[in-house]
Parts: structure tokens; sequence; C-alpha cells
């Protein structure tokens, strides 16, 4: 467990949280490279059985990151991607999966310190939750690759 | 169309516990409309189910399907291929196609992934609300085309009654009184007059009151 590396994925909108994680680069700013980054066109791209599968196939934690409330480029997509958290959210609690393993983050393009932020205590968080329990109980658990 | 709202997941767990491999069959029709038993919901009901059993450290393998119509013989019958591979099959259709799968495999389990509701339109998105009863002696033609069956809570012939208060039932503010519905639908159309006509007691046989239903139509057999 002192060793447990989670595996993140987080589903960023091309328009935000994408951008916002290049700029964290160009800022030379370091995040955990546990954070697997899934580029879609808008956070309302994200289907909950995308959210489902990525747990279900061994995930530690899942975020989808969207633009700023009211900043969506195509007007509501990140609050219909929120919506669509706290429905897979209750579901996983009916699993009986931590619900905290999913967590919806908005940002701006130019926000890329709040990306490497963000990443870091969801990191750590998940890191705290321990590994998924779906893999647990699988015993073939998707451990992050880090240096 | 008919609506429907997925089970517990812990009531779907404990039908299936026993069982190793499961056809999940959910329905291309009415459930599909309101999010219920459609190839989306299948697929999110297989994710859970698996996280669920791998939790546990068991394995279930499940097959999903959505067939076009649960409740006609002929898609039904699509199940066949894999029926006798299966411990279970699993619904997410409507009470109809649960019973239909019964009908066809008689010798397989079946449980339903999804509680039947209510006869329904869509209002706005994620929102269904009862529309019709299925008394089937239609009298919209009478009341404006607004069914005081199925959306007065007393299913009142004549009303309102004294529960409804600025065009709310004493049920709930979040529910219309019909009845002024219908008075405010025949006032637009200018029928206010037949308001008065009083409507004579329902026959219920043709209800559930004349016990399970049937329609034949020899031409069509």
């Amino acid at each position: 467990m002192e060793n447990f590396e989670p595996v993140i994925v987080a589903f960023c909108c091309h328009y935000c949280a994408y951008t916002a994680a290049d700029m964290a680069g160009s800022m030379r700013l370091s995040y955990p490279a546990n954070v697997k980054i899934v580029r879609v066109p808008c956070s309302g791209k994200v289907d909950s059985i995308h959210m489902m599968k990525a747990l279900e196939k061994g995930a530690d934690g899942v975020l989808v990151a969207g633009c700023l409330e009211g900043d969506c480029h195509f007007k509501s997509g990140n609050t219909k991607a929120a919506k669509r958290v706290t429905f897979v959210k209750k579901l996983l609690e009916e699993v009986g999966i931590e619900s905290q393993r999913l967590a919806m983050v908005t940002m701006s393009a130019g926000m890329g310190t709040r990306f490497a932020q963000i990443a870091g205590e969801f990191t750590q968080a998940i890191r705290k939750l321990g590994p998924n329990p779906v893999c647990a109980g699988r015993g073939t658990c998707a451990t992050a690759k880090v240096a | 169309m008919i609506t429907a709202e997925r089970k517990p997941l812990a009531e779907i767990i404990d039908s299936i516990d026993g069982c190793r491999r499961i056809v999940l069959a959910g329905c291309n029709e009415c459930v599909t409309v309101c999010a219920a038993g459609g190839r989306k919901e299948v697929a999110m009901l297989a994710s859970a189910l698996q996280m669920d059993f791998m939790k546990r450290g068991k394995t279930l393998e499940i097959h999903e399907m959505t067939l076009e119509r649960q409740c006609d013989p002929e898609y039904v019958e699509q199940l066949a291929p894999f029926i006798d591979q299966v411990d279970a099959v699993v619904s997410m259709a409507c009470g109809c196609g649960v019973q239909e799968v019964v009908r066809r495999f008689k010798s397989k389990r079946v449980y339903p992934a999804v509680n039947t509701k209510f006869m329904g339109a869509s209002e706005r998105p994620g929102v269904w609300a009862e529309r019709c009863h299925g008394c089937g002696n239609c009298l919209l033609g009478l009341t404006g085309g607004i069914c005081p069956i199925a959306r007065c809570s007393k299913r009142l012939m004549n009303g309102p009654c004294g529960g409804s208060s600025k065009g709310h039932c004493e049920i709930s503010n979040d529910v219309d009184c019909v009845w002024q519905l219908i008075w405010d639908r025949m006032k637009e159309l200018g029928i206010e007059a037949r308001y008065e006509d009083v409507i004579m007691a329902k026959d219920w046989s043709t209800e559930r009151g004349g016990g399970p239903r049937k329609i034949v139509r020899e031409d069509l057999q």
C-alpha cells in the first residue's frame, strides 16, 4: 500500500482543461505522472459509460475536466457532464465503490497552475483511498509506472 | 410509451448472485426512450454488475443484447442461440418483454432489472409523466383531450374536487389539478358549455375490472 501509485484517467476538454494541462507543461509545472489524459472535444462528450468503463477496467480514479461554469465552448456541455458525474457517483455508491474516485472539475485554458494543483490533490486523495476495489478483487491491478 | 426505472442494484445482484453467465437483454422501444433499458442502460448495468462481482473476487460473464422489441416473439427468438450457454436472462424491458422471454424459454430463469411504471409522455428531457391509464374506453373526446383517469388523483369523472387549489392538486404542489387543465383547455377551445355535461359513471369492466384483457384481430391471424 505504501508503494501504491494510482492510475488516474482524466477526460479533458480540448478547449480548457487539455490546454490548461499543456500550459502547465509550458510553465514547467510538475504534476503527477499518474494522471493519464484523454482529450475530448467537450466534457459533455464524456458519457456515463466512459466513466464506468475506466473504473471497471482498473483506473483508481477518474477526473472529468471541463470549462468554467458559463464558459463552455458548446454552451452547456460542462453542466451536462457535471450532472452525469453526479449520476455515476450515485451508481458507484450502489456498487460499493467510493464515489470520491470520480470527480468533476472546471478550469479555463489559462489555468495551468490550477490543473497541476488539481492533478496533485486528486492523486493524493486517491492514494489515500487505496487501489480500486474492483481490481483488488480481481487481483490484477493496473499500477502506474511512475519513475 | 411504457415507462420504467432501473431496480436497485442490490435487488438485481441478489437475484443473479449464484449465476456465472447471464444474458442482459435490453429493448429498443419504450424503455430506450425513457432511458431505463436501452443499449446504453444495458451497458451501464453490465459495467456495474461486473464491478460488483469483481470487487467480491467473483466472475460473471455478461452477454449484452438489446432486442428491437422484447414484446414480440420474432425478436425474442434472437436470444435462442445464446440461451443454453447462460444461467439466467436479466431483462431490462418492461413487464411485457420479461414475460415474452419467459413464454419462449420455459426452462430458463428470467429476472426483471427494471420496475415498469406507467404509460406516459416525455414532458421535458429527463421528466416523464403519466398520461394514459389504459382504461379501455377512451373519454378524451369529452374532456378536451386531457385524461382525468390517468391524471386526476381521484380519477374523478366530474371535477374538480374541493382539493383543487390554484391549479394544483391537494396531494402535492407538483401535481396539476387535471380538472383545472380541462377547464382551461375547454375555455381556450370555446367549448366551456360542454363542461356542464355530466359524464356518467364509467364502466370499469373494460379496464382491469373485466380481468386480463386481450385484443384479437382475426384478419391478422
